[in-house]
């Protein structure tokens, strides 16, 4: 059969079982919209900007598991479209996102609207494609769909030269893939899960870290018998929140940097280390050579590359996480039919009183104030009020940490976080994803007055494509997360911080055809949210929250996580943290 | 990750699609992640599918570790092998303009004769040698040839191949369930260009 390259294009689509596209028009992908215009089956959302396609077709693919997918044009379109790419990148989101391009005659002309974009967009991207010839099109959409869905998950990008959609090929699907360079490691190797599960029952002081891979793989059952099992306590990661139920008994919460101080001395003093789909991000580890010292690790995780990349791992299994843990299981369980020394009994039951005693001592704590708005008790009220069951995106600063802290998670796939690169902007446009891949479901976006005004512009595509999204301001006039580093690391030498003077978010909202609410005091807090969420349609809730407050527990960045500071630091600490002057 | 052993120089062997843009995608990975690369060659083998790729990379273990998974990650990337961990040979080939007064054309053409060089090019005031080795021969000769004064010098980057039978590009057509014909035997016997070992 033969067919213009934009049909194959929507044909191909439509094969790979996508019913979603988030995209925006322009010259070189006309002939797809063209072919769009009368092609049943898929729906087109319309971004106002497009690093909001991308993110919104990460939000699709988080939530659901499938591949998100972006459609934009040729040039600045692309250029716009590499922030969200190398987002899906750093946090191993499976997305395929097309460009346009001129036609192949033209390339390397300089032409109108030209950019090399394979060439952009090869170090942020799990592969590239650049379809100069039309037989080639149907499988290199088929492989960049393979690629981005397989293995370590990631962005693959397509560039799609105009003669190429406007010629007509012949149309055949391929029914597979076969790349034989390219073979991932499913299954973990025998030996290795059995010295793991050896290593397991001989700790005395073991925890689970558990990262975004337990996401990916849907292994957060797996993960729950596992530690169930053998009494392990979990912490997760910023990427794994959700694996792992946040009110378990077991559960620790998160680790790092403004982890909970009882996941970062456990980790800290733990003998044995299980890392899970995690990879030992600087954000985690603090200083490393104080990592865990004393614990045996080991390492599951589907990329050779993220181990022993930052911190020695002493038992690796390469595979799926999902996978390992079911055989670790069977393993350990065959293994306890022969019993558990009392030794290892009597310091585990050691061990789960010394977290006890930690989580007593210095659980998240803030100061109430009946007054000014804490940003955590919004947290803790939108918690309680969707009760764990909505789908929640972040901006990026204390926001997001203070949901990351507050938000109580009982599912996987429920919760969306810019955490390797901390793109603020992602909150709105990825939320508008997930709404569109789940329209009957509470989506609510805790966003940052900064981070929100990157991406704001899709409030209008929310409007118009009637995706109902919450979106909850934590208002504090400033970048405040730069502002907490400023004080604590700087001396209080605020500079470029402070975005106070506006805009007016309610008004804003109402430009925009949306719901502005907003609350000032504390008790307008559960009002001004249980009107937001029952409210149809797409709604901006405005929290005026303390400017000035912090997120803590913090440990500033190269430092170690037993020396966590767990309250705003008296003028000592501050020296300190000035001396060094690290990270960021 | 710190701890490491001390840096020290590796040969690694890359089977790559020899396709659009596979090399943008190594040179590209060095350069983000910061990785030294000293030498870098690229040709066809056997299987026009399939290029070759010898690196030359300066790293200690753990460098090494990650510039091996690295480059394995890259989808286009076949097979890669650090000839380092076994026996090889390794060669490059140097071009070299030498200031060829009368006086001393006798003495560069002895020097050319021990290493076994070629003339490939001659003029009034200059030759152009052609020399093949291993590294440290052809710092040898450019040592050696420097003092009559070097115009222009040209190395290849090194290629490298693993001793003994086992062949490198057979096996990736064995993944692919076609197994090659043995290789006709060569008609005439291969002539030794190299320094010998
Ligand atoms: C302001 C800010 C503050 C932050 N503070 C913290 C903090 O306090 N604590 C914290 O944890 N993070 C924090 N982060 C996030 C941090 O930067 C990293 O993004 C995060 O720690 C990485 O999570 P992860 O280790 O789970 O890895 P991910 O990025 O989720 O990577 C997943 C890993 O799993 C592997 N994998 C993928 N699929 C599979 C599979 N099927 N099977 C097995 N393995 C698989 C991958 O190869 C990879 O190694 C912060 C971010 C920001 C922006
Ligand atoms: C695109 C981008 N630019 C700059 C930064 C650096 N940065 C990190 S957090 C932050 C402030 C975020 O402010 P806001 O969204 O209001 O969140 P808050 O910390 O106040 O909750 C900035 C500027 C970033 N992460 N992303
Ligand atoms: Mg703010």
């Amino acid at each position: 059969m033969k067919l213009t390259g934009a049909r194959i294009f929507l044909e191909c689509l439509k094969r790979e079982g996508v019913d979603i596209v988030f995209g925006l028009p322009g010259g070189a992908v006309l002939p797809i919209y063209d072919a769009l215009y009368d092609f049943p089956g898929l729906r087109h959302i319309l971004v106002r900007q497009e690093a909001a396609a991308g993110h919104a077709a990460e939000g699709y693919s988080r939530t659901t598991g499938r591949v998100g997918v972006a459609l934009v044009t040729s040039g600045p379109a692309a250029t716009n479209l590499v922030t969200a790419l190398q987002d899906a990148y750093m946090d191993s989101i499976p997305i395929v996102a097309f460009t346009g391009q001129v036609p192949t005659h033209l390339i390397g002309n300089d032409a109108f609207q030209e950019a090399d974009n394979v060439g952009i967009t090869r170090s942020c991207t799990k592969h590239n494609f650049l379809v100069k010839d039309g037989n080639d099109l149907a499988p290199m959409i088929k492989e960049a769909f393979y690629i981005a869905a397989t293995g370590r998950p990631g962005p693959v990008h397509v560039d799609l030269p105009k003669d190429v959609l406007v010629k007509e090929w012949l149309f055949e699907y391929p029914e597979k893939v076969h790349l034989r360079s390219y073979n991932p490691t499913y299954e973990g190797h025998p030996g290795q899960i059995k010295k793991a599960a050896k290593s397991i029952l001989r700790a005395k002081r073991p925890v689970l870290y558990v990262g975004g891979g337990a996401i990916s793989s849907d292994a957060s059952e797996e993960v729950q018998r596992l530690a169930e099992l053998t009494q392990i306590p979990v912490t997760t990661t910023l990427m794994g929140l959700g694996a792992f139920p946040s009110e378990h008994p077991l559960s620790l919460e998160m680790l790092g940097m403004h982890g909970t101080y009882y996941a970062n001395m456990a980790v800290h003093n733990s003998d044995c280390l299980i890392a899970v789909g995690a990879r030992f991000d600087d954000r985690v580890t603090g200083k490393v050579e104080l990592f865990a010292p004393q614990a045996e690790i080991i390492h599951i995780d589907i990329d050779p590359s993220s181990i022993s990349k930052n911190i020695k791992v002493h038992i690796p299994i390469v595979g799926d996480a999902r996978r390992v843990l079911t055989k670790l299981v069977e393993e350990i369980e065959k293994e306890m039919r022969e019993g558990v020394p009392s030794i290892v009994r009597e310091a585990r039951k050691q061990w789960a009183e010394q977290i006890a005693d930690w989580r007593a001592r210095f659980p998240l704590r803030y100061d109430w104030d009946d007054e000014v708005i804490k940003p955590q008790y919004v947290m803790q009220e939108i918690s309680n009020l969707t009760r764990g069951e909505a789908l929640i995106v972040t901006g990026v600063g204390q926001h997001q940490m203070w949901a990351a802290q507050y938000y109580r998670f009982k599912h996987p796939r429920a919760w969306c976080t810019s955490g390797g690169l901390g793109t603020m902007g992602y909150g709105l446009p990825t939320a508008l994803g997930v709404q569109a891949a789940h329209p009957d479901r509470l989506v609510v976006n805790i966003d940052g007055d900064g981070s929100f005004v990157m991406n704001s512009q899709e409030l209008a595509t929310l409007y118009e494509s009637r995706l109902p999204v919450k979106t909850v301001i934590i208002n504090n006039g400033y970048h405040g997360m730069v502002r907490q580093w400023q004080e604590i690391i700087y001396k209080e030498r605020y500079c470029a911080v402070d975005v106070s003077s506006g805009p007016d978010f309610v008004k804003l909202a109402e430009a925009y055809g949306c719901v502005g609410i907003r609350a000032t005091k504390p008790s307008e807090v559960v009002p001004a949210l249980e009107k937001a969420f029952s409210t149809p349609g797409p709604v901006v809730v405005d929290m005026m929250v303390d400017r000035e407050e912090d997120v803590f527990p913090m440990v500033p960045a190269g430092g170690a996580n037993k020396d966590m500071i767990l309250e705003r630091p008296n003028k000592e600490v501050k020296a300190k943290a000035a001396k060094s002057q690290t990270g960021f | 990750m710190q701890n490491g052993s001390e840096p020290r120089k590796h040969t690694i062997a890359v089977l790559v699609e020899n396709r659009f843009g596979v090399l943008s995608r190594v040179a590209g990975l060095f350069s983000a992640r910061g990785y030294n690369i000293e030498s870098l060659s690229v040709g066809e083998t056997l299987d026009p599918t399939v290029s070759r790729m010898t690196l030359v990379v300066r790293g200690d273990e753990f460098v090494i570790e990650q510039v091996i998974k690295q480059l394995h990650k890259l989808i286009d990337v076949i097979k890669v092998t650090d000839l380092s961990e076994e026996n090889h040979v390794e060669r490059e080939m140097i071009l070299v303009k030498v200031n060829a007064e009368r006086t001393f054309r006798a003495e560069i053409l002895r020097i050319a004769d021990i290493f076994r060089a070629k003339v490939v090019d001659v003029t009034p005031v200059t030759y152009t040698l052609e020399a093949t080795g291993e590294e440290s021969k052809m710092t040898a000769i450019i040592e050696l040839l420097r003092p009559f004064g070097i115009q222009e010098l040209v190395r290849t980057g090194k290629v490298a191949i693993a001793r003994g039978s086992k062949s490198r590009t057979r096996k990736v057509d064995e993944k692919l369930g076609k197994a090659r014909e043995p290789a006709p035997p060569l008609k005439e016997p291969a002539r030794d260009i190299g320094f010998e070992d």
